[in-house]
């Protein structure tokens, strides 16, 4: 079964956010809310200036502090390319999970449950790509199996210098940026 | 009255066109696409049109579940999108949903500008409009009405006021945006740029930008290629006050002092006709007046423009050789908004001689020849001819304008001369803060007799008009056909996707409508829109049923390189590219650009800077509330030292007073190392003070209210609007 991780260029991004409206369109993310977000690092003194821009979401950690911590059930670990998904029934809007990711990832829905990033399952499970990912329009973001040594995102880590967020953590996350 | 729905309102005007028979053929506006979705269709539906929240008119798809506007993608077989939109198409759907649209015909009921209103119908609304016109026609003539617009949901308006006999029509683009590029470059190669512009970026084995901020402008093909450039490892250089996004993708950052851009240039020319870097086969071949050039820039030495741009001279020098050294393939980009200084037509001109002497243009990498797909006219009646010739320019004031000027239009209507201007309509732009001096747009309006504005939205100009009238969104109307001239052609329909919530109509229906009241049905010899598009897509060899289906189709490549054997041609006087203007000088001008230092900021001041940001459309878009939750305000860019000599935190408010005394809004500071210490910067479009605009009242601060200064291009009219400086006021 597929492992899924995301793999971002930054040095091709431009922090134009199309990746947090098309997340906000197709999952109808509710006002004041989004489940994705960009970070501009700066670093340096002008004129001698460096940037990282990321587009950052839920890494769907390997290791899940949100999935321990979770009282119900409802945060786990889905079978299907392992993504990390709460189930809304089951969540009592505790905020435990909310607490425990160091991505600041999730929040609360106004409709009570916890929030966040779904890798766009219902996309991927028909064979298509998130929303953030096939919206892009510097075409810097890789979805795809981080198991499969052949699928472009494997490549792509072993190719290009990279970085997790926060590897301290020891979340094992699965979203890789391109420096 | 109240407003009425719009089922209502169907009844009410069949019935008194029904019983006043005289009145030309009824509308059936209920007709095909734009009932599309009244079943509210269960399930997903999919329906091709394009995009409106810029002008680039990218093709899109837009998507239904259960009859409601869901997302809206990009085409897959547009040349403009390559499917995937911008994060302002992507967000389109909150211009459908925005509660703060324009939902009913207004008309004023107290003083202008204090935005009380009484909805009406659109019957009244027409009359009261044709009625005031009327009268002005009879006492002042069809040319003392005026017409702005912008956008292509223009065009109709414009043929009815054209019919009437209006000969003032002018759009801000022109003087207030692209028009110094535009001419800089037809002065030299007989040609502009156009729009989507000529620019052949991703194939660019060197890019330069020069001020242009690519990425946070978001033009979705040039973001596009400009992402790809930055892949294929093209060499990007970039040249701006600020450190831009893209100059965070740049091999050479050259953080130029404000205003002392031509300097650059002239060096960078002086380096490579010095060192002989230029390709000598195409400037002979093609080239006019060379050895005088060459003479002319010779003094304007790298160590020179150091003095006033601040850049090393081995920077200068450098970047001139990589450029060579990717000749043809290097493109020094136009840049799109480049009215800066006053001097934006010769500093356009010094970049297209930049790129004359590396042979880019008509090359593969550099300036390709547009195509586009031939679509007949629609034989409409012949226009009266207008008996005063146009106000904007008067005695040729301005000799190389090649389009109206706003302003001009503007001084006229202030001053009455040549003649009196007594109303303007006003189509989708937000003229408040499109043009410089907010006080001189209100000192024009109050010699009007008549203020028409057209919107979506209830911008500050739709506050100070006679009539508002709502239009409905790109999503529920049909537009004129897209067929913009690019690298490959294409023919686009824009088609209603949802219904209007309320009262709103289509710009085409409002022309018509207007129309018939003035007595010009004639000119409208088509029923519905769609009757007009199926003519001339026939006309094309096309048809609508075929557009409503597939949304774009496509022609056949053509060639768009001098690589794929075009012979270039020059329409300049002397048929080749003009290194030399004879024309300019015989008109007083420099033949050869030459640099005047700009104004200095006073002590405690900092020239104010403006640009975009990605997710919004000058002040169009901030109540569009999928992209307010992108970003809701704006900030002012310190740099961080300046910040902590004035105290100032991160995050903190201030106001920002002009050298005129003008007060801001109150904005956040955004400190940081990514500016200069000599000026400071902010995205356009916020600081709306429309009490209409719920969303987005009071948000941000408007560079525009703070630009009351601006210099007047005096080759083409252009208004320069970077010359304004402004300090901080720490009381909010």
């Amino acid at each position: 079964m597929a492992r899924f991780g995301m793999v971002i260029d930054t040095k091709k991004c431009v922090g134009c956010m199309d990746c947090v409206v098309a997340c906000k369109t197709e999952n109808n993310v509710p006002e004041g809310y989004n489940r994705d977000w960009i970070v501009t690092a700066v670093n340096g003194k002008f004129p001698d200036v460096h940037l990282e821009i990321q587009s950052q979401r839920c890494n769907h950690c390997d290791n899940t502090p949100c999935v321990s911590c979770c009282p119900t059930g409802a945060s786990h670990v889905e079978d299907f390319g392992k993504i990390v998904l709460v189930e809304h029934n089951m969540c009592i809007g505790c905020k435990a999970c909310v607490a425990a990711c160091p991505y600041d990832a999730r929040f609360i829905n106004p409709e009570g449950y916890a929030d966040k990033c779904t890798f766009c399952i219902h996309r991927v499970e028909k064979g298509e790509l998130p929303a953030c990912v096939s919206v892009c329009p510097t075409h810097c973001m890789y979805f795809g199996d981080l198991d499969d040594p052949n699928s472009e995102v494997s490549k792509l880590i072993a190719s290009r210098k990279n970085h997790q967020l926060i590897p301290e953590a020891g979340t094992s996350p699965r979203i890789y940026y391109l420096i | 009255m109240n407003s009425i729905s719009r089922r209502k309102f169907l009844k009410i005007t069949g019935f008194s066109v029904g019983a006043a028979a005289t009145v030309s053929a009824l509308s059936p506006f209920v007709k095909g696409a734009e009932k599309v979705n009244k079943e509210k269709v269960k399930g997903i539906r999919k329906i091709p049109t394009y995009c409106d929240i810029c002008f680039w008119k990218c093709g899109a798809i837009a998507y239904l579940k259960d009859g409601n506007l869901w997302k809206i993608e990009g085409h897959p077989n547009d040349p403009l999108s390559k499917g995937r939109l911008c994060p302002r198409g992507t967000g389109g759907v909150g211009a459908h949903y925005d509660p703060d649209r324009l939902r009913s015909p207004l008309i004023r009921t107290r003083e202008r500008g204090e935005e009380k209103w009484k909805e009406v119908t659109w019957n009244e609304a027409f009359d009261f409009i044709a009625e005031k016109m009327n009268k002005i026609k009879k006492e002042y003539g069809p040319e003392s009405v005026a017409y702005f617009s912008h956008g292509i949901g223009g065009n109709f308006l414009k043929h009815t006021l054209k019919a009437y006999g209006v000969n003032n029509i002018s759009a801000p683009s022109y003087a207030q945006c692209r028009g110094p590029r535009d001419v800089g470059f037809e002065l030299t190669f007989g040609e502009g740029i156009g729009s989507p512009e000529r620019t052949d970026i991703e194939n660019a084995k060197c890019l330069v930008l020069i001020g242009s901020h690519l990425g946070e402008n978001m033009h979705n093909s040039q973001a596009q290629e400009f992402a790809n450039a930055v892949q294929n490892d093209s060499t990007i250089i970039v040249v701006d006050p600020r450190f831009s996004v893209a100059a965070s993708k740049a091999k050479y950052y050259l953080p130029i002092k404000p205003g002392t851009d031509i300097a650059l240039l002239l060096a960078w020319m002086n380096v490579i006709v010095k060192e002989k870097l230029y390709d000598v086969d195409y400037v002979t071949k093609y080239g006019f007046g060379f050895e005088q050039f060459a003479a002319e820039i010779s003094p304007f030495t790298p160590e020179w423009a150091y003095t006033e741009t601040g850049i090393d001279v081995d920077l200068i020098k450098t970047t001139a050789r990589v450029m060579a050294m990717n000749k043809p393939a290097t493109l020094i980009h136009p840049g799109r908004h480049v009215t800066w200084y006053g001097d934006d037509a010769q500093r356009s001109r010094a970049i297209a001689l930049l790129n004359a002497l590396l042979g880019s243009w008509g090359r593969k990498g550099g300036f390709f020849f547009p195509v586009n797909y031939s679509i007949p006219p629609y034989p409409y009646p012949e226009y009266p001819a207008p008996t005063k010739e146009k106000v904007d320019n008067p005695n040729n004031k301005y000799p190389f304008a090649i389009e109206e000027i706003t302003t001009g239009i503007r001084e006229a209507t202030i001053t009455g001369n040549p003649y009196p201007i007594k109303s303007w309509f006003i189509y989708a732009t937000n003229l408040i803060h499109a043009l410089p001096n907010e006080e001189e747009t209100i000192k024009a309006i109050q010699n009007l007799d008549l203020i028409v504005v057209v919107d979506v939205i209830p911008s500050e100009i739709a506050g100070w008009a006679d009539v508002v009238l709502p239009e409905s969104v790109y999503l529920e109307r049909h537009d004129d056909l897209h067929a913009s001239s690019f690298k490959e052609t294409f023919v686009g329909l824009r088609q209603p996707v949802v219904e209007a919530p309320a009262d709103q109509k289509p710009n085409w229906w409002i022309a018509k409508k207007l129309a018939e009241k003035l007595g010009l049905g004639h000119y409208y010899p088509w029923n519905h829109i769609e009757d007009y598009l199926d003519y001339r897509l026939k006309a094309a060899g096309l048809s609508l049923d075929q557009l409503k289906k597939e949304g774009i189709v496509r022609g056949e490549k053509q060639p768009i390189y001098i690589e794929d054997g075009i012979e270039p041609e020059f329409a300049t006087p002397s048929g080749k590219i003009e290194f030399y203007s004879l024309q300019l000088a015989e008109a007083g001008f420099d033949a050869v650009p030459k640099y005047t230092r700009p104004d200095q900021p006073p002590a405690g001041y900092f020239r104010l800077l403006f640009g975009r940001a990605p997710v919004h459309s000058f002040s169009r878009t901030q109540s569009n509330r999928v992209l307010m939750d992108m970003m809701n305000e704006n900030e002012v860019w310190v740099n961080a030292d300046i910040a902590s000599r004035y105290g100032l935190s991160n995050g903190q408010y201030v106001k920002l007073k002009n050298q005129d005394g003008v007060v801001s809004n109150k904005i956040k500071v955004k400190a940081t190392e990514r500016i200069r210490t000599d000026c400071v910067y902010m995205v356009h479009g916020f600081g709306h003070n429309s009490k209409m605009l719920k969303g987005a009242y009071g948000k941000g601060a408007s560079d525009a209210q703070l630009i009351t200064q601006y210099k007047t291009d005096p080759i083409m009219g252009g208004t320069g609007m970077n010359v304004n400086f402004v300090t901080f006021e720490m009381e909010v």
